[in-house]
């Protein structure tokens, strides 16, 4: 390179090769951890380098942060590769060499005590003995493809999830994914052209001017209509357990569906599978989002859950005025402990709050248990979900605006008070 | 100062402060005005100066990200053009706008005239004098005192079609404009993004940028900035404040107080004449870092008195 500065030892061509040598290895190793890293980051890292100067073990350290990482996720990755990738301390020295690194995958050497992401530790050893996991065969399940006839359909429509054979089973996944979720739309502060628009395009209205001359032929807009965020919060305990299965089928429909929905499960924990879902194929989704959950099955709290995804969730992914599906049956281990407070401060944050109770279907249920009592006062509509067709009707209710919150409120307090 | 040597920078190299030549002198500029900075930050801000590109600072509100800008555009001398986004930011207000009255207006004067040729006039009224230049346009024209610093504040208030919009811009610098071509840089502007993170900026734009996460200052880092930026502030009660902000923070709360609370309440608490931390004072001014009741209800009263006997137990046993 002819404006490189001169370096201060060694001839210039070979450290610079190395360099790129080094750099390019670092970064298949950040990329085997799952960083999105192209070729063209290796360059810009290159030319970072040279930039900033290998001075010191902190710039190199952040020069390539700044290259490289670009969410706050990613740090604790970049991290530790750094360091163990880097780790001798005699970096320009080693620069010079002829060899690359040598990384320990196992971390054998006995001051490194520090215990290696498993995430890393499998790139490095994956760089080293190049990749080959087999994949586990899979188990077969036996599928019906033939298509059903109408009646079976029908019937198969009002079945309680519950009660669903494993055959029925597939058969309804196969129906939730080709269901269409239709959701209201709220005006945007964007124009769209349209014939029967209020305002006058004046863009749009010059350009016509200059095609035709004489008198202006005025064209119109009106603003743009856009369906708000949807986020899905769905409780995976054992009380749920039956319906989650298929519920899951569905968040995986409409993620696919529509752009900006995010989902989350919650059990004891809070887990966000939006980006597992995002997976087109169902199957390997539901994969990815069972290895990711470690709570299924298990007990509720609901409370904690809800406050941290309050804490941590609802200012990334409640803006621009998202509506909430809250699917759970509000059987809270914890007997509804501070699920009022963290309930009152979700339905404020976002612009509709749905809550989806299986256990609704049961005629004259009341909501008794301390859970559902705590979540009722704070929602603006409550259906049930217990079979395709109330999934259906779910469609019915997101399109409509629905009852205003002051109601909604007013009658479900009605209903704790007048019957509790 | 050392002279620039790349060929962006000789362009600049006019009146204004030329760009500092390594991070060293990176910090010195933002300490020059005011900003006191971490090295690490300086090394992002540095790159993004070196290499022409456009620089992402992402964090909480009032960590100072706006503020790296306005530093930057002051110590450069440089022309500081702001773009405050907003839900419905379009381009007739981020980018540019034809004047419509007046080219309606060239239009009549051309028929009155008699024998208008139509692809003339097209020609005509599509002319660079007819465009009104909004921040993200004014940010391409040339500036005596070299480039100027485009901020392109908070941009996860808008939505994804404007980010979209934008890629243009920060990849090439350079702006589209369908009846008149397009109008590229004399020399790439200064260009700082800042976001809220109420949602995710898409991976195409955060590409090309250099990123940094600007977050929380360290105890010692944040008695810097109480000295430059609160001065009155006398260095027991300085010491008191960053210590108990910095214990808040280590609380379960839906907003944590930032760097900009840090500064308002020490300013507030010089304005009541206060030289030390007392319980009664926090609980009066706590409304000035803690903006939510539910935080303001946990903390007030007693776990206030709590912190603030630790906060001062610790400051004690650093000073033996």
């Amino acid at each position: 390179m002819a404006g490189d500065p001169p370096r201060s030892a060694g001839p210039a061509e070979p450290q610079a090769s190395r360099l790129a040598d080094n750099l390019t290895y670092f970064a298949r190793t950040l990329r085997a951890a799952g960083l999105p890293i192209g070729p063209g980051r290796v360059i810009d890292a290159l030319k970072a380098v040279e930039a900033v100067g290998v001075g010191t073990r902190d710039d190199l350290y952040w020069t390539l942060h700044a290259v490289f990482v670009n969410r706050r996720e990613q740090q604790p990755i970049f991290d530790q590769a750094f360091h163990i990738f880097w780790r001798n301390p005699q970096l320009l020295q080693k620069m010079l060499m002829a060899m690359l690194p040598s990384i320990d995958a196992g971390g054998a050497t006995e001051e490194e005590r520090e215990p290696m992401l498993r995430r890393l530790a499998e790139a490095f050893s994956s760089e080293r003995d190049g990749a080959g996991d087999g994949r586990e065969s899979e188990e077969e399940e036996i599928e019906f493809d033939a298509a059903m006839t109408y009646s079976a359909r029908e019937l198969l429509q009002k079945t309680d999830f519950e009660s669903l054979s494993n055959a029925e089973i597939e058969a309804a996944k196969r129906m939730i994914a080709a269901m269409r979720l239709p959701i209201m739309t709220v005006r945007t502060r964007r124009y769209a052209t349209d014939r029967n628009g209020r305002r006058i395009d004046l863009r749009a209205t010059m350009r016509a001017q200059l095609r035709s001359g004489g008198a202006i032929p005025l064209r119109y807009r009106k603003p743009r209509r856009r369906h708000p965020p949807l986020v899905v919060l769905c409780d995976i305990s054992g009380s749920m357990s039956r319906y989650s299965r298929l519920l899951l089928h569905f968040m995986h429909a409409i993620t696919n569906d529509r752009d900006r929905v995010h989902s989350f499960l919650f059990g004891t924990r809070l887990t966000n599978i939006t980006r597992h879902l995002r997976q087109r194929d169902v199957d390997l989704a539901l994969a990815r989002v069972a290895t990711k959950v470690e709570d299924w099955s298990g007990g509720t709290r609901i409370g904690a859950c809800l406050a941290e995804f309050n804490a941590h969730w609802s200012r990334r992914v409640l803006g621009q005025g998202a509506v909430v599906l809250l699917i759970t049956d509000g059987l809270d281990r914890e007997g509804g402990e501070g699920l009022d407070r963290e309930m009152e401060r979700l339905h404020k944050s976002c612009r509709r709050l749905i809550w989806l109770n299986p256990l609704l279907r049961f005629e004259g249920y009341e909501p008794k248990a301390q859970g559902a009592r705590a979540i009722l006062p704070h929602v603006d509509d409550f259906r049930t979900v217990h079979n395709l067709d109330s999934l259906d009707a779910l469609g019915r209710v997101l399109s409509s605006p629905g009852q205003r919150r002051l109601e909604a409120q007013r009658s479900y307090r009605a209903v704790i008070a007048g019957r509790g | 100062m050392r002279q620039a040597t790349s060929p962006q920078d000789a362009t600049a190299s006019s009146p204004a402060r030329a760009l500092p030549g390594d991070v060293d002198e990176t910090l010195a500029l933002l300490g020059a005005g005011n900003y006191v900075a971490d090295r690490s930050l300086a090394t992002a801000l540095f790159l993004a100066l070196k290499l022409a590109r456009p620089l992402f600072l992402e964090g909480e509100a009032g960590v100072g990200k706006t503020e790296i800008a306005k530093v930057l555009a002051d110590t450069l001398g440089r022309r500081l053009i702001r773009l405050q986004c907003y839900e419905g930011l379009d381009i007739a207000s981020a980018a540019y706008e034809w004047n419509y009255s007046r080219q309606m207006i060239e239009i009549r004067l051309a028929e009155a005239a008699g024998g208008a040729n139509r692809d003339a006039l097209a020609r005509d009224i599509y002319a660079e004098s007819f465009l009104i230049k909004r921040p993200l346009l004014q940010a391409l024209e040339a500036d005596l005192a070299g480039p100027p610093v485009l901020l392109i504040d908070e941009l996860d208030r808008t939505d994804e079609p404007f980010e979209a919009y934008l890629l243009e811009l920060l990849a090439d610098y350079q702006v589209t404009i369908p009846e008149l071509g397009t109008v590229a840089a004399a020399s790439p502007p200064i260009v700082v993004v800042t976001s809220n993170r109420t949602r995710e900026i898409h991976d195409a734009l955060k590409r090309r940028c250099f990123y940094y996460w600007v977050d929380y200052p360290s105890a010692e880092r944040e008695m810097q900035i109480l000295r430059v930026k609160a001065p009155r502030a006398g260095e027991a009660l300085a010491r008191q404040v960053v210590a108990f902000v910095q214990k808040l923070r280590g609380r379960d709360l839906f907003k944590l107080p930032g760097v900009a609370e840090t500064i308002d309440w020490a300013d507030a608490l010089v304005q009541l004449d206060k030289v030390a931390l007392d319980p009664q004072a926090i609980d009066d001014t706590l409304g000035v870092l803690l903006k939510y009741q539910d935080d303001i209800a946990r903390i007030r009263g007693s776990e206030a008195a709590h912190l603030l006997g630790q906060v001062k137990a610790e400051l004690a046993a650093g000073a033996r």
